[in-house]
């Protein structure tokens, strides 16, 4: 809901947005350049003094005005022709132009008004509620995104476009928000919506009828600051009835031009007071510094306009058109879709296709906007859901569980899951079996137990088709092929072999950075930003199913490093240790952010079997910043699979590697890595003592040995690894 | 005073044309290139004795800024039934605001005067920057204002 109101408001508003703040911006800078040509004030002048002096060079003077940036402009019409000037406080002298800046005034009737008037107003106003929308709005996603409020300026990641949005709308967000509420006023106070019209003094009972009092002796005047002064008119010449009208910071008064009395007064009324509180806050007008800080703010404007545009088309990419879409109410199949990437949506097309050719009339939602009273003839219910992180809902999924719970009763027509996931993470379709979990707990019929499709299965797939088929009487073929990730090809630049005497044959292989171009980069897409413990999946030569690595490599490398060890009978690890350098493979980027050493200063406690290293030695090159880690590496024979024993050294000797303790599986007494552990177990509990994150990697039993000993050397401090993990400090990459 | 004014609001409502003591009178006002954005103008009558009659146009549709208009706005407290039907746009610089009213023949030759106020955004005020009595023989002389207002007939 909230993504949706930042959005819309965004790509609809882009260009009059843009076009404000790009002519605010202009405009900013006039407070600023008023303010440093303005002739200096006379420390202490009364107004008195000032009008005197000005009466003395400018006979038939008729006004004197003080902009809020301090110029003292004055207005006097003598010898039949009006004249005005802008003067020199101290001398009352002309020192320039006092007719209104062009540019200003063009700039200003286009930031205002679009030279449309009324109309034009009113367009500038929606763009100005826009921005403010989008800026409420964009807090509050800032604020989801980083996990609170408070947690404001935490680091973001991700594609180019989405960080530099978010980096830049933490503070523009502000000065933003500022800029579009007081238009919004401002345009109010201009249609007369808001009771701020001007406090007008009485008319005095009588005047003296004199004239002729000499200015620089009138005490109304004497008791003014030239600071205070908005304007003072003068009486018309000859007309012993009229009066000097006088406009101060304070209010309005009429005075006497035979006594230089005040007769008559009028206090600014506080809405007044508001709104040129506002008028300040929106101009730079009498702020100039703010008025500057505002107008670099409203530069961001395009910028943020871009990259969330960029946002848009990436988010949309993934998701396919939906033709044939029937409407809610009508549908008999609602098929209900929780995707994060896009794919899922993709296998719910290919499902809806093959329904609609038996004759069903099928409706296709995003699981967020769940709401069974829409569809009054749903004859079923499938929920197609993937998993973000570990066991979270994805994006289109949000807050489903929370509408199912507040249902009342649990919709009549029966419900399938099926769960989308990859079964090398812990999580593997978590959200859909908790979907599928708090359905029964409501007593939802079932028309098919949860399944679940293996990254991205065809075979998975069209096997649960059938099974659905035969629940409702239909013969239900789904062949679905996955869209294929857009792949770059990989060069071959050097590889270094091990293991072989311990038939394991392993190798470290590392491929050249290819090209990406600037919109890839732009959009995050491609090999633009990784950093070890990211994955590559690669797509060996006769198979569609691409098998993923982790990588051993960040981009400022310059290279995309892998380990691999060859898997009797493994297609892709054949192919793989085949490969000589010049050769190359097909491959496309994953991002793990799960699997991330972070920022912070906290130690780093990396463990690490057989090629689990990979990342591992990734972390370590990348560790510039001295963090103290403790790499924990579990071998065969260190004659054969030490791998990067070279490289480990030069890290340790350059500090980015403290401490090194490895483990040797062959021989007489076989040692693994858990028992590394735990012989330096007092080690490992100062670390954890001290903030550390432990990082896991390598085979599943491997895994289960380290979270056990890491289970007895917590266990005396009160903890366990499923509290660090929780915490984020214990995380795994298990194969 | 009260016949007068019912009849003045009558000849300026012009849909009651054809009225047998009036006459369709023309005012063209043209304004300098003074530099500044859209001027606002009140054109009103007072009578011999300085009060304020009616108002004859207002050009320029934001009440907010009629208190610029300041003899004008004194004389009426700026209530908008004194120009109710009879407002139109602001006046650019260099342009000409040319109106065609049906007014009482009693309103000439009887020491009537025809005033009007100008105010721009971010200049000075210019009440009574034209004064000019209502005159039989006046018809089709030009007179100039003092601030905006290169010149002002009536015919």
């Amino acid at each position: 809901m909230i993504r949706a109101l930042h959005r819309w408001p965004g790509l609809v508003a882009l260009i009059f947005v843009t076009v404000l703040a790009l002519s605010g911006a202009s405009l900013s800078v006039f407070p600023a350049a008023e303010r440093l040509a303005a002739p200096r004030h006379v420390a202490g002048q009364n107004l008195a003094d000032l009008a005197a002096r000005v009466v003395a060079t400018h006979p038939g003077l008729e006004e004197i005005r003080r902009s809020p940036s301090g110029t003292i402009t004055a207005w006097w019409f003598e010898g039949g022709t009006p004249g005005s000037a802008v003067i020199d406080p101290a001398t009352g002298l002309d020192v320039g132009s006092a007719d209104p800046n062009p540019v200003e005034r063009w700039l200003t009737n286009l930031h205002r008004s679009l030279f449309l008037d009324d109309a034009g107003r009113l367009a500038m106003a929606a763009g100005a509620a826009a921005m403010l929308v989008l800026a409420l709005s964009g807090a509050a996603l800032i604020a989801r995104r980083t996990g609170g409020w408070r947690r404001w300026f935490a680091p973001v990641r991700g594609p180019v476009a989405g960080r530099l949005h978010v980096e830049i709308a933490r503070v523009a967000v502000f000065g933003l928000a500022l800029s579009a509420a007081t238009a919004l006023w401002m345009t109010a106070s201009t249609f007369d919506l808001l009771p701020d019209g001007a406090q007008h003094p009485a008319d005095p009972a009588a005047v003296s009828g004199q004239m002729q009092f000499p200015v620089d002796r009138m005490a109304a005047l004497q008791d003014v600051p030239v600071e205070s002064l908005r304007k003072l008119s003068f009486p018309y010449e000859g007309d012993a009835r009229d009066m000097f009208t006088l406009s101060t910071d304070m209010g309005t008064g009429l005075i006497d031009q035979g006594t230089g009395e005040m007769l008559s007064w009028a206090d600014l009324s506080p809405w007044q007071q508001v709104s040129e509180t506002i008028y300040i806050l929106h101009t730079g007008q009498g702020a100039a510094v703010l008025g500057l800080i505002l107008g670099l703010i409203a530069l961001t404007v395009p910028v943020m306009g871009a990259t969330g545009a960029l946002i848009w088309v990436a988010g949309r990419r993934g998701r396919p058109r939906l033709r044939d879409n029937a409407s809610a109410g009508r549908a008999q199949t609602v098929i209900l879709v929780g995707s994060e990437g896009g794919s899922t949506w993709g296998f719910a097309a290919t499902l809806a296709q093959a329904l609609r050719g038996a004759g069903q009339a099928v409706h296709i939602a995003p699981m967020a906007a769940f709401d069974p009273a829409r569809h009054p003839r749903a004859e079923r219910f499938l929920i197609l859901a993937a998993t973000y992180g570990e066991g979270d809902a994805p994006a289109s999924a949000r807050g489903f569980l929370d509408r199912l719970a507040r249902l009342a009763t649990p919709p009549n027509a029966p419900l399938a899951v099926l769960g989308f996931g990859d079964r090398s993470f812990p999580a593997f379709c978590a959200f859909a079996a908790e979907v599928e979990a708090a359905a029964r707990a409501k007593g939802w019929a079932t028309l098919l137990p949860m399944d679940m499709v293996d990254r991205q299965s065809p075979q998975d797939f069209a096997r649960w088709g059938r099974a659905l088929g035969d629940a409702f009487g239909l013969t239900l073929e789904l062949d679905h092929q996955p869209a294929r990730p857009v792949a770059d090809s990989l060069t071959l630049i050097s590889r270094c072999d091990y293991g072989e005497a311990v038939q394991a044959p392993t190798t470290i292989l590392r491929f050249a950075l290819p090209e990406v171009s600037l919109w890839a980069r732009l959009t995050g897409r491609g090999f633009t930003r990784f950093q070890a413990g990211d994955l590559i999946g690669i797509l060996p030569e006769g198979s569609a199913v691409p098998r993923f690595y982790s990588l051993a490599s960040g981009n400022r490398d310059g290279f995309v490093e892998i380990v691999v060890k060859k898997h009797p009978g493994g297609l892709c690890s054949g192919q793989l240790l085949a490969l000589e350098p010049g050769d190359s493979v097909r491959a496309f980027l994953r991002r793990n952010a799960g699997f991330h050493a972070g920022q912070g200063r906290a130690p780093l406690i990396l463990i690490g079997a057989g090629t689990g290293i990979g990342p591992l030695a990734g972390i370590i090159r990348a560790n510039a910043r001295r963090r103290p880690v403790q790499l924990f590496f579990g071998m065969r024979h260190p004659d054969s699979d030490f791998l990067y024993r070279d490289d480990l050294a030069v890290w340790q000797a350059a500090r980015r590697l403290s401490r090194l303790s490895t483990a040797v599986s062959r021989g007489a007494r076989p040692h693994y890595v858990q028992d590394a552990l735990r012989a330096e177990a007092a080690q490992v509990a100062e670390a954890i003592r001290q903030g550390a994150k432990v990082m896991v990697c390598g085979g599943r039993d491997m895994a289960q040995g380290v979270a056990q000993a890491m289970q007895d050397i917590l266990a005396p401090m009160g903890m366990t690894p499923a509290m660090l993990k929780a915490g984020g400090r214990y995380v795994e990459d298990v194969y | 005073m009260k016949s007068l004014l019912a009849t003045l609001a009558l000849t300026t409502a012009l849909t009651l044309p054809g009225l047998a003591a009036a006459r369709p009178v023309t005012m063209t006002t043209t304004l300098t290139q003074y530099g500044g954005d859209g001027a606002y103008l009140a054109l009103y009558v007072t009578d011999a004795a300085g009060a304020y009659v009616g108002s004859l146009w207002m050009a320029g549709e934001k009440s907010k800024y009629y208190e610029h208009l300041s003899d004008w706005y004194r004389a009426t407290g700026g209530d908008p039934a004194e120009i109710n039907g009879i407002t139109g746009a602001s006046v650019g610089a260099g342009r000409t605001l040319e109106i065609t009213l049906d007014l009482a023949d009693a309103l000439f030759d009887a020491g009537y005067t025809l005033h009007i106020d100008a105010a721009v955004e971010e200049m000075r005020d210019s009440p009574n920057e034209i004064a000019v009595p209502l005159t039989a023989a006046g018809a089709g002389t030009a007179v100039p204002g003092r601030r905006y207002i290169a010149s002002f007939t009536y015919e």
